[in-house]
């Protein structure tokens, strides 16, 4: 036998004879690192929580509804404007230390207003996605729970619904109902719900499969804790995703319906509401009525949009890696 | 192929039945409606919407001859214009609108896949998040904040562009603009991201050791599977550029359907507003019914119910 | 013999957020004109790497070819361009996948996926390319070619797509066909149909076959050499007698050992205990010492010289040593 002394990892050369002897014994074996996986494993929210941190995006997002959220709440209380009261002297001021806003045709505090605006508007669309929610868990739910005729029925009818255009039966239900808060909030809803019942079911369907498997293999006591620990987070991804993207859809259904004049009515004043009152008011220069509240619908569609993309991200299990 | 586009077809019958159904309820339970005849409006009118409606007969029989009056394509009278019907208003105004609305689908897909595939193909590379921020704004941002914008500082203040109206080239791009922003954003960011799914798959690989040049690759192999979900949102994208249209309409003072339709919600004028949601919904639906027919078509695997089938 | 293609060396890496793979460590082998070489080792091992290395498909980035050297009739082939490298692919040199039912295109028809690549290479359109593909349907044993030729990859069976996907790859009658894993998603039954199949073809074209594999059983049946990968280096190489007979890394006994025999029944199948190391951080000794009975203090630290204990067959392993041979006889005898 010859034997060749070449070296493969291109690594310094070595050669039998340099190895010392005494490495020739046998090496103590340790068994529990064999079953050790190499790379920790975290929990699902752990993990996806880590991972929207590291999107800077969805963060930025995040935050901005964060503060968003503390200034609807606080800045109303605090300042010192009332959001309604007229005050005609002093219609259209520009942003100054007294108004930092600037003043609307009435001579209100824009800022003020659009504090208020937010409460609405946030109102609206966190109404309209936990509504949604509601509806859809309950449906789809039971459509994927029951499975069968029940399901396929049930299906037919949310086919039938899906295919309705969603604005014009909004629009339609709000010249019949008149609009204010609530039935604005009914109206988003009375169809919205349609695909969140779908990806419910979606998921549920996907959840029996599972438990299939889970009773098959009589887990017992275990079963609740790997619904909880692996299926749960599975099929709350899509959910929760699918909320945060309602949010915004919603508060621009109601900022196009102000658009419509079916949007909320005074005394309230939501962001499409002060943008549509200040569509004319720009072109005679008075620029801060419209930039403000339109600025904040964009910016929290924007922060939602982004929000929602990196939630999805965050918490697909594919992309786990 | 033909029991796809049959179920299809069933569907759509059924989702204008709920629409039509839906609209003559609502008309006719709710208090201050043309159906309850409580208000005292002009009597001239009266007499033409009891005529139209039949309003003097029973709600069964009100229904059925209401829905013959849809089927016919009859929309009967207006109460504020009482001398136009809503057939000549939709006859006036739609041909506007759809011309509106066809020029905004053409340029938001052109562009949207455009940018989709450049991002794509361009992966985590400056095009890719120059693309994708654009597109995430152009989502962001309401269209009427787009258009109010482009009015000011393209119209008002340095005059490129007519500030409103539809006459000529000059005055589409600004409405079709701001119009087709936010579609244009969602197909782009759909585009990317099925065409990233789809530049993974085993058959672009095959068709790489097949040596194919890249660029064939691209579209024949991966463009044409990447459009497949794009295909699938036109039926959302259309029906919001329709609704779209009513507002970019009323900013543009554009003569369309969109603009009667805002004004006939602002008077409240009943048989104006159903007649043109019925209308639009009809159009809606029927358009979904050909994205899907379209979608059959493209994709061969819908054709499950055809001779040959599986071995 | 002449050699067709000679792998020296090659080094490949796939940077990821995670930090750098080093997925192909240092490959060295060789293929000659009309042989069969079978790579086998487990998912992960860095075979395919290697094989879509040879045809440059590793998606760049973040794959890299880091070093070595890959040639193919004598022409260092990874010094190609890309555009090149297109005229080789699917001319030279083509390559089938694992899963016939993701390789085709769905949305375009057996006979345009199978003559695009006669259009792209020879210019071969209309009647002549429609003669070929037909021909080479027939080849690859699919019935009623004609009417095949319009139909789309879900009408047909996983077998079929897989001949299909063959008669693909052979169309512009290759020298090499490199096949990644081609029985793996297939029915036990249809996995003996398409091995012997591609004994029929090498009969009939004199092809030579890089088979990309992780079953030995397949192996058995049409290999001529056999190359052993271990995370991401060739651990044995040699002849299908030197393996199957006379193998000498303990990795390849235990691959051995876990495969069902039906002729030694007696014997327990046993896999190999823990799993292949992390290659974002490989060991500097050898690879295997974490799941290797007969490990020593010396694996832990060097990577074991290559032995040639024949012109055929080469070793990667320390027990090669005298020394360790000394061990084992002293093991053996207390």
């Amino acid at each position: 036998m010859k034997i060749n002394v070449t070296d493969q990892t291109g690594k310094k050369p070595t050669s039998h004879t340099e190895i010392p002897d005494e490495w020739f014994s046998w090496k103590e074996r340790d068994t529990k690192a064999l079953e050790t996986v190499s790379r920790p494993s975290l929990s699902y929210w752990k993990d996806a929580w880590r991972r929207l941190l590291k999107n800077k995006l969805a963060m930025t997002g995040l935050v901005f509804l964060i503060l968003l959220t503390i200034f609807a709440i606080f800045a109303p209380i605090l300042s010192p404007y009332e959001v309604n009261k007229q005050n005609l002297p002093d219609q259209y001021q520009p942003p100054s230390s007294q108004h930092w806003f600037g003043t609307d045709n009435g001579g209100r505090d824009v800022f003020t207003r659009t504090w208020y605006g937010a409460r609405i508007s946030l109102f609206v669309g966190l109404m309209a996605a936990l509504i949604d929610f509601t509806i859809g868990i309950i449906y789809g739910g039971l459509s994927g729970y029951k499975g069968g005729r029940t399901d396929s029925m049930m299906m037919r009818i949310i086919e039938v619904l899906y295919g309705l255009p969603y604005l014009l039966v909004v629009i339609l239900l709000l010249v019949v109902l008149g609009p204010s808060l609530g039935t604005i909030i009914l109206a988003l809803t009375v169809t919205g719900w349609v695909g969140m019942a779908r990806i419910v079911r979606g998921q549920v369907l996907q959840i029996k499969n599972y438990e299939f498997v889970l009773a098959s293999r009589s887990f017992g006591a275990k079963t609740a804790r790997i619904i909880r620990k692996n299926l749960l987070p599975n099929t709350m991804g899509p959910i929760i995703v699918q909320m945060t993207l309602t949010v915004p859809s919603a508060i621009f259904a109601e900022a196009f319906l102000s658009f419509l004049g079916l949007g909320i009515q005074a005394p309230f004043a939501s962001w499409g509401v002060m943008a549509n009152d200040s569509l004319g008011a720009i072109l005679s220069g008075h620029w801060w009525t419209l930039f403000f509240p339109a600025f904040f619908i964009s910016f929290t569609m924007f922060a939602f949009n982004v929000l929602g993309d990196g939630l999805q991200d965050a918490l697909d299990p594919k992309l786990r890696k | 192929m033909l029991r796809y586009i049959g179920k299809r077809l069933l569907m759509m019958v059924i989702t204008l039945w709920v629409i039509v159904t839906l609209t003559f309820i609502l008309m006719v339970t709710i208090p201050g409606s043309p159906f309850n005849s409580e208000r005292g409006t002009n009597e001239a009118v009266q007499a033409n919407l009891e005529a139209h409606y039949n309003l003097d007969k029973p709600y069964i029989v009100q229904y059925v001859l209401y829905l013959k009056s849809i089927v016919t394509f009859d929309f009967g009278p207006s109460i504020k214009q009482p001398s136009q019907t809503v057939n000549e208003m939709l006859g006036r105004g739609f041909p506007i609108s759809f011309e509106l609305g066809i020029i905004t689908i053409i340029v938001a897909v052109l562009s949207g896949v455009t940018l989709g595939v450049f991002a794509a193909l361009k992966h985590n590379q400056i095009i890719d998040y120059v693309a994708m921020g654009f597109a995430v704004l152009g989502i962001s941002i309401p269209n009427f904040v787009l258009a109010t914008l482009l009015i000011q500082q393209l119209a008002v203040n340095i005059e490129w562009f007519p500030v409103a109206r539809w006459l000529s080239p000059a005055h589409m791009i600004l409405p079709v603009t701001a119009l087709a922003t936010g579609p244009m954003a969602i197909i782009a960011r759909l585009t990317r991201s099925t065409m990233l799914e789809v530049l993974t798959q085993d058959y672009i690989k095959m068709a790489r050791a097949k040596g194919l040049a890249p660029w064939k690759i691209i579209c024949k192999h991966a463009l044409r599977n990447a459009l497949m979900p794009v295909v699938t949102i036109m039926g959302t994208l259309l029906a919001g550029i329709l609704t779209g249209t009513f507002v970019i309409e009323k900013i543009f003072a554009v003569p369309g359907m969109g603009k009667y339709f805002v004004e006939s919600i602002n008077q409240r004028d009943y048989p104006v507003i159903m007649g043109t949601t019925v209308f639009y919904s009809a159009f809606l639906i029927v358009m979904l019914f050909l994205v899907d027919i379209a979608y059959g078509i493209l994709d061969p695997r819908i054709k499950l119910h055809k001779k040959g089938g599986r071995e | 013999m002449e050699k067709l293609l000679e792998v020296h060396d090659l080094h490949v890496a796939f940077s990821t957020y995670g930090g750098t793979i080093k997925a192909v460590r240092g490959v060295n082998f060789y293929l000659h004109k009309g042989e069969t070489l079978a790579i086998v080792g487990e998912s992960g091992c860095g075979k395919s790497v290697t094989s879509q290395a040879i045809m440059r498909l590793i998606p760049e980035p973040p794959g890299k070819i880091v070093r070595g050297k890959v040639m193919f009739k004598g022409k260092e082939i990874t010094r190609y361009t890309e555009k090149q490298m297109r005229s080789i692919r699917g001319v030279e040199i083509s390559m089938i996948f694992q899963d016939p039912m993701t390789a085709l295109n769905p949305t375009l028809t057996i006979g345009t996926q199978l003559m695009e690549g006669l259009q792209e290479h020879q210019s071969i359109r209309g009647e002549t390319a429609t003669s070929k593909a037909l021909e080479m349907m027939h080849l690859v044993g699919i019935p009623n070619p004609k009417e095949r030729l319009k139909q789309y990859p879900h009408q047909f069976s996983g077998g079929m797509r897989q001949r299909i996907v063959i008669a693909m790859a052979l169309i512009c009658e290759p020298e090499l066909l490199i096949a990644d894993e081609p029985t793996t998603a297939l029915d036990v039954t249809i996995q003996a149909q398409i091995l012997e199949l591609f004994t029929t073809i090498q009969a009939k074209t004199g092809i030579s076959i890089i088979l990309i594999t992780h079953d030995l059983g397949v192996v058995a049946k049409i290999a001529d050499r056999i190359a052993v990968m271990y995370a991401g280096k060739i651990i044995e190489t040699g002849t299908k007698r030197d393996l199957f007979y006379n193998q000498q890394h303990p990795y390849t006994k235990g691959l051995l050992k876990s495969v069902p025999r039906l002729d030694l029944k007696e014997e327990q199948l046993s896999p190999i205990d823990g799993t292949p190391p992390d290659l974002f951080a490989p060991p500097q000794g050898c690879p295997f010492t974490a799941r290797c009975p007969y490990a020593m203090e010396v694996c832990d630290n060097v990577y074991p010289v290559t032995t040639e204990r024949s012109s055929s067959h080469r070793v990667d392993c320390w027990l090669q040593d005298k020394r360790a041979q000394q061990l084992l006889a002293r093991t053996a005898n207390q």
